[in-house]
């Protein structure tokens, strides 16, 4: 057995050459059949891989940008409404400024109206009371009057009446 | 335990039928293996793609280790054969060896000097016919007179102790491995004590060969990929 351990011995030509033409064909068949086609799909991950990372990157940049934009139109608006807010809350005060002032107005023009009406009242309080102190005090004096006539007076009193009553008849 | 190779002179040269034999079956497992690995190919890998992609991956290593991938990435599909190759063939002698009439027909192809010394010939005329193609015939020569003249004889040498190393290292791994085997196996098949005695070292043999099997397929790309980039490499 270990004749074949030197090299002289059972020196085998054929072998070489078929060992090398093995090689080469198998060498060539992988290369179309297994390692071309493996090593293009490989290649071909790379390059989806890559797409995909700069794809990723563009779209991050774009949502980047987009928030900013959201963000600038969120403040914007935020101002709008504040600004929208004092405006509203300067036309209400000057609103109510405006419907205090008319309510003094108002509360002034029934004042004077009460007083013309109180005025009014009193002046002709005072003539009906004048004027019943007259009727009071004609009929006091003829209460007086009455009592100090005498018989006499009093049927020459009745007799003028009394003709007075005939003459209109 | 004796026994010699089943040879057959045809055409005036000699033929190692059981070497033909065994050249044979392990090409066609890896040619079987590489392309049913790579029949379905997915950008979602799936099984064995994942295996075979590991494997590219993995000599892209070697070859990335060694040389600029742009010079380097042509022995790309060089080294995965010869990695998938020498490990398969060191494999083959492992569960068993056939024996018909003191002839032995199963057996790595890589336990026989002329299989393994023709693989590191073809690859050290890789590497010549690469540093011509590559680097022109000048800068190829100026490779063997730098970095100082006289040491034109040591570079002529090294390369045919590059080759024979690189031959004979791979052939003394897996033939070693195999007599082992073989007188485990012998020793197993004598009697009852013996298969008793012979049957934890011939399991921690087979786990270590094993190993050998795959660190040789492995030192041997790598290695081809060294000379390749000692040769075809601007500067070293």
């Amino acid at each position: 057995m270990f004749n074949s351990l030197i090299l002289g011995a059972g020196f085998a030509a054929g072998d070489i050459i078929y060992q090398l033409v093995a090689f080469i064909v198998l060498l060539a068949l992988l290369k179309k059949f297994a390692w071309g086609p493996l090593m293009g799909i490989m290649k071909e991950r790379e390059q989806h891989i890559a797409n995909e990372i700069d794809a990723a990157e563009k779209n991050r940049k774009e949502a980047e940008a987009f928030l900013n934009e959201q963000r600038d139109e969120m403040k914007r608006v935020r101002q709008e409404a504040k600004a929208m807010l004092e405006n509203q809350k300067q036309m209400a005060d000057q609103k109510g400024q405006e419907m205090i002032e008319a309510a003094r107005l108002e509360s002034e023009r029934l004042k004077e109206a009460a007083t013309a009406e109180i005025k009014r009242e009193r002046e002709s309080a005072v003539a009906s009371l004048r004027e019943q102190v007259a009727s009071l005090s004609v009929m006091i004096a003829s209460k007086v009057v009455e009592k100090e006539l005498d018989e006499r007076a009093q049927k020459q009193l009745i007799d003028e009446y009394l003709d007075q009553a005939g003459d209109q008849k | 335990m004796e026994h010699h190779a089943p040879t057959h002179d045809f055409l005036g040269l000699t033929f190692n039928l059981s070497n033909v034999l065994m050249i044979t079956i392990a090409s066609a497992i890896v040619f079987i293996l590489a392309v049913v690995a790579t029949r379905s190919l997915a950008m979602r890998p799936t099984g064995l793609q994942n295996f075979i992609e590991w494997v590219m991956d993995f000599v892209k290593g070697l070859i990335g280790s060694t040389m600029d991938w742009k010079t380097g990435g042509r022995f790309l599909f060089l080294g995965m054969t010869l990695l998938m190759y020498i490990f398969v063939s060191n494999m083959l002698g492992l569960p068993f060896a056939i024996t018909i009439d003191h002839e032995l027909w199963w057996k790595s192809p890589t336990a026989d000097p002329t299989i393994t010394l023709t693989l590191a010939t073809m690859v050290v005329v890789l590497t010549h016919y690469y540093g011509v193609k590559m680097k022109g015939p000048k800068e190829y020569g100026k490779g063997f007179i730098s970095p100082l003249k006289f040491l034109f004889p040591f570079k002529l040498i090294e390369e045919f102790s590059n080759t024979l190393t690189l031959g004979l290292r791979l052939y003394g791994n897996i033939y070693a491995g195999e007599i082992l085997l073989g007188l485990l196996a012998g020793l197993g098949a004598s009697g009852f004590g013996g298969a008793l005695g012979a049957f934890l070292p011939m399991l921690a043999w087979q786990g270590f060969s094993i190993f050998v099997g795959t660190i040789q397929a492995f030192i041997f790309t790598m290695l081809t990929m060294v000379y390749m980039a000692h040769k075809v490499a601007d500067d070293h």
